[in-house]
Formats: C-alpha cells, structure tokens, sequence
C-alpha cells in the first residue's frame, strides 16, 4: 500500500453544533478571492450539453453552447448579486479522451469567470472534473494503458488551461462493487469498497494532488462515491435494491472518499458525495453538496438534510435546454443562490443551528439514507471511522454505525422500515458479523468470486494475483 | 428419482448448486430436457419476475434466480443443439459509443440470460461497427442498446444507422432502454422497441422473438 501522506485519527470536528453550513475548520481559497467554508455558503453550478454528439464536427456548436451557458448563469450571478460563485465543469467522455478539448473548455470558461471578476467584482472559481474514462477494458486497467494516459493528460491540461479545482469521480472498484451489488453480495460489497477502492483512491491521488503541484494554485479538491452509493441510492429508488443496503453502502464509501484527503485533497469535496459531511467532520475540509435543488439531474430522498452542513451548493447536472425564465442552467443558478441566500441570512442573524436543524428534521426519519446524514449520525459513522485503523475496519465499523443508526431509529419508533427491508437489515448485520478480521483473509475468501473481473495489478495486488 | 418441483424451488430461491443438481439428476434420468424447461423453469422465472414487478423480490433475488436458471440451461442446451432445437434468441447487447454506463446494461443482460437467451454482452462504449461484427458473427436476431447520457443518445440512432448500411437492419430487431430514452425517441430513431425496465425489456425480448 503506498505511503499516505495524512492519517486522521481523531475528529476535525466533534461537537455537533460546530457541524453547520458555510463553516468548515479548514477553508480553501482559490480562483477569483473565493474562500469557501469561511462562513458564507456558495452555489455551485453545473452544467451540460444536450441531446448532441462530442464530435469535430460538432465542436463550434459545443463551444457556442459552453459559451451561451456560461454568460448566462453569469448574468444571473449578478443581477441577483451572489456574493460568490463556483462552475463546475464535468468533462464528458469524448472530452477527456481527447484532453485538448476538455483544456479548450476550461480555457472558456475561465476567461469568461476572469471576465466577470474584473467587471463585477464576482468572487468565483472553476472546478473541472474529467471523466474517469479508465474502466473501458475487461478487466479495467487502472494504473497503465491509454484511458490512463489520457486521463492523467486531461487533469494536467486543465489545471494549465484554468482549473482552479481539481475533481473526479473515479471508478477503482466498481467492477466488483457493480456485480457484488446487483447480487446483494455483502463480503463482494466490502471487499470492493474496503480493500480495492482504497488502493485505487491513494494510488489516483496521488497523481492528482502531484499534477496540482505542478500548477500553482490549482487545488486538489475531492472525490465523490457516486459511482457506488449513488448508484446504489438509484437502483434502491427504483425498488431494484433494498434502502437499507444503498444506505449502508453510502455510509461504507466515506471510507474510500476520505482517502483523497489522505493523499492530499483540500476540499471542497464533489457534490454527488453523499458522505459528504462525514468527510467534513474527520477532516475539517468544506464540502460541496447537492439535494433539492438537484431535482433536474436526479432523485434524491434527502433534499434539505443534505444542505444542512454544506459550504457550497449544487444543482449536480442540467441540461442546456430552454426554459420560460431562460436557459436551465440560468435557473438553476437562480435557485442555488436563493437557497444560499437564506442559508447565509440565518447565520448571520444568529440561526444557522435553527436552519440546520430544520432542514435536518424535515428529512431525517423519511428515509434510510437522510437518517444516516443528520449532524449526530454523521459525526457517530466519522467517530467510527478514525478510531479504527485500516480501511477495511474502517469500512466494517461503518457499516455497523449505520446500521446501529438504523435500528436506533426503528426502535425508537420514528423510522418506519417495511418487513422485506428489516430481512435485508438482519441479512447485512448477519453477513458482516461472520466476516474475518483482517483483510488477507478476505481477500482469499472473495477473489475467486471476482477473477477476471478486476485485475489485482491495478490494485498493487500482483503477489496476491 | 429426481423430485422436480425442486428445480422450481430452487430457481425460485436462487439456489444454483440444487437446480444444477436436480437437472443433471433428471436429464440422467432421461426426463425430456424441454419438459424441465416448460414445466419447471420458465414457470419459476416468471413467477421471480412477477414477484420482481409487485415489488416483492429486489434485484438480487431476480439475478440470482437468473443464474440458478443459467445452471441448469448449460447443462439441458447442448442435448437441445443436439436435437436441432434453438435457444429462445440470440441478443447482441451494449451500451453504445461515448458512453461508459453499465449497470443498467448489465441487469438486462443477465435477465435475458436467465430468460434462456444467448446473450453476447459487448460491453459498454460500444462503437457503430463492433455492434455490427458481432451482429454477423454471431448471427443474432436482437440488438439492445442503452444509453444514460442524453449527448450519448444520438449514438443509438448511429448503430441503427450502421446497421442500414451494413446491411444487417433487416436481420435484426432493435430494443433501446435507458434513463434518458423515451418510447418517442425509440421511434424516431426507428428502433423495433423500448422499455422502461429490465423485466419489461425481457417481456418484449420475448414477445419480438415469438413473432418472427
């Protein structure tokens, strides 16, 4: 396992009304004189293409577009006088396999936030975020091959071309997690996300936080699980998966999301991360966060919880598409900076803790995964996580938060979970309790199950291949 | 003598290893391969699937019958090829071209494996051409293809489009499915179908399959 360059062993953050939004123990600066988690929460505004093919011969259509969307939440920003503002811009595929036109769009974009910056004093900064475009092979090769190259080339690019943060959402144990998942495996689930994730996050970062070191003051921000809990929390949504299980999965990724932090991520965290806020209270980095003002991109069953501890707020993805008040992204920049206005008014005026605790309870017991992110569920899963060592008893201890949550909830009679999913409670608590207590041995258990599925090189597992 | 409401059960609970064993047991008791098949095995998957629909089984409990039903087809398909009896289809499947999303892909595929079809899974970002190679190849009579990027979805309309040109359209029936995908699309891109679900893309797999 590489060398991990931070080990967080106690809390950033312990007591529950120091979990609030807009405050975080360590802010980052960056881009136009942005500091995020110093006290005022930022909307983040993402965006995308519609329905058009990344091509060649599409490019000066994509560029108009890139171009359209972004004069137009920036005229929004400012006719509503945010006080700050952050873009994200989630490269699709075609973008980060040809890294020049990820960098062309960053370039854009950055020109055009340097712009309103100059004119209207708009305190902004560009996340970029290209596609983990690496899981293409059978099994995916993490750590060589062309979808690495030209990943690593995307990052250093962009950084170059005016990224402020750098992002992703990365995929290393998917494969398995994927296959564990659909087949309610919960040994398979944890070895994906206890043993494989892990090596991948510390050997990814580890190149990210080295790319942004190259570029001065581009910030490594953070990683997001979306890949797993997220997928989860969709497929749970659709009755394809049990709640409880697309819960505890969340609560088992933290562990995975943390390690960016322990190879050198700053934060703010990506927005799809769930986990968010547990992050938060271990490492005291801002985080970004996404929930009712989402609904364009998709589903969530905790809309206002999952803004009670953000620093920056987003929409996650909307599509450029025409609307009555504008283009969509416009008016999700409207609602982002509404919601942050309210968010930034209550603390001024002393209610910040009201707000979050509303917006906390509003949600809560609605829902297996709103349970598991209210400020004493957050902090009791990131209590578990640093007094353990390893990343698999780190990933064990917090299934068993989440689950403890869970059943504290049902018992105290303010969840009501339905039969099938109680089976599927005792189903996971009964799975995790029969597994061994060190990793080797279940990795010896589990990787038969998975052989060929993922490949142990990309992991630094070869003695074990 | 093999007890066969067994195999029923088994498919029903997912339980591989005593359907592969209570098939080898009846195939070497010379029980009619396709009477397992119609009696005991599609009845069990339909009743998995109805279960599936009213909300009762999740996922997992649908593929792992999916997989117990798989035992037990490997070891009845080849006396079927033997007897010059066809497998209910043959399905070429992908997520197409720029777009990297598979698990929704994946669910439809086992599914269709578990339904008794020969399913030649191609993956995901899936150029034009690949579909059409394996399309001649493996002389498939059914194509699904999925999307969850909505700028991925003119790639649907390109592999049909490929197929037109490779002169293998007509071979084929095309299914598309996925989030951003609606029935309108589907037309208007002229596939031969689409569903919301992986069960309902298997119902429709099967009703294309019995009306050719």
């Amino acid at each position: 396992m590489e060398q991990r360059m931070r080990s967080y062993g106690a809390l950033a953050i312990s007591n529950p009304s120091d979990l609030v939004f807009g405050r975080a123990p360590s802010p980052v600066s960056c881009g136009f004189d942005l500091t995020i988690g110093a006290g005022q929460v930022y909307p983040e505004v993402n965006f995308t293409l519609p329905a058009i093919t990344v091509s060649a011969e599409n490019w000066s259509e994509i560029v108009t577009q890139y171009t359209e969307m972004v004069t137009g939440i920036i005229r929004r920003a400012v006719a509503l006088r945010a006080p700050g503002i952050v873009l994200e811009f989630e490269l699709l595929p075609a973008m980060t396999e040809c890294p020049e036109w990820g960098a062309e769009v960053t370039a854009l974009l950055h020109r055009a936030l340097r712009e309103a910056h100059e004119k209207h004093g708009l305190r902004c900064a560009l996340r970029v975020t290209p596609t983990d475009i690496r899981e293409h092979g059978k099994p995916p090769l993490l750590r060589y091959g062309q979808g690495c190259e030209q990943l690593l080339r995307s990052f250093d690019l962009c950084a170059q071309a005016g990224a402020d943060i750098l992002s992703i959402e990365s995929i290393g144990g998917k494969e398995v997690h994927d296959q564990a998942l659909l087949y309610g495996d919960v040994p398979g689930i944890v070895f994906a996300l206890g043993i494989l994730a892990p090596r991948d996050m510390a050997w990814l970062w580890d190149q990210i936080t080295g790319i942004c070191a190259r570029h001065p003051g581009v910030v490594p921000g953070g990683d997001t699980a979306c890949a797993f809990a997220n997928t989860a929390m969709q497929l749970a949504h659709q009755r394809m998966l049990p709640e409880v299980l697309a819960a505890v999965v969340r609560a088992m990724c933290a562990v995975r999301s943390l390690v960016a932090f322990e190879h050198g991520a700053m934060g703010p965290s990506k927005d799809c991360a769930y986990e968010g806020p547990i992050l938060k209270a271990i490492t005291g980095c801002p985080i970004s966060m996404e929930g009712r003002s989402a609904t364009c991109a998709h589903f969530s069953p905790m809309g206002n919880v999952a803004s009670a501890m953000c620093d920056l707020w987003s929409n996650e993805s909307v599509q450029n598409i025409r609307l009555l008040s504008g283009s969509a992204p416009e008016a999700y920049t409207e609602s982002l900076i509404y919601d942050c206005r309210l968010m930034n008014v209550a603390a001024q005026q002393g209610g910040a803790l009201m707000l979050r605790d509303w917006l906390t309870a509003s949600d809560q017991w609605l829902s297996p995964q709103a349970a598991l992110l209210s400020p004493e569920a957050t902090l009791e899963i990131a209590a578990v996580i640093v007094e353990r060592k390893s990343h698999y008893e780190r990933t064990l201890g917090a299934a068993q938060a989440a689950l403890s949550i869970l059943r504290g909830g049902l018992s105290g009679g303010a969840m009501l979970i339905p039969a099938k999913e109680r089976q599927w409670m005792d189903r996971i608590e009964q799975e995790l309790s029969g597994l061994p207590g060190d990793e080797k041995t279940l990795r010896r258990q589990v990787q038969e199950r998975y052989a060929g599925i993922f490949d142990p090189a990309s992991y630094g597992l070869c003695e074990s291949a | 003598m093999a007890e066969l409401q067994k195999l029923h059960d088994a498919i029903m609970s997912g339980d591989t290893k005593t359907a592969v064993a209570v098939t080898r047991e009846a195939l070497a008791e010379n029980v009619d391969p396709m009477e397992l098949i119609r009696q005991y095995m599609i009845p069990a998957m339909d009743e998995v699937g109805r279960l599936f629909q009213c909300e009762e089984y999740f996922v997992p409990e649908l593929l792992l019958a999916a997989r117990a039903m798989k035992g037990s087809l490997e070891l009845i398909r080849p006396l079927l090829a033997a007897s010059g009896r066809q497998p209910t289809g043959r399905v070429v499947i992908g997520t197409v071209k720029g777009d990297l999303h598979d698990i929704g892909k994946n669910i439809v595929a086992s599914m269709l494996e578990g339904g008794g079809f020969d399913v030649i899974d191609l993956g995901a970002d899936v150029a034009p051409e690949r579909f059409v190679e394996a399309i001649q190849r493996s002389n498939a009579n059914l194509v699904c293809l999925s999307a969850l990027l909505t700028v991925t979805m003119p790639s649907m309309r390109t592999t049909i489009e490929a197929l037109k040109q490779a002169g293998v359209r007509e071979r084929v029936k095309v299914l598309v499915g996925g989030a951003p995908v609606t029935r309108q699309f589907a037309q208007q891109i002229g596939a031969d179908g689409y569903s919301e679900s992986a069960p309902g893309a298997v119902t429709l797999a099967r009703q294309i399959i019995a009306a050719l």
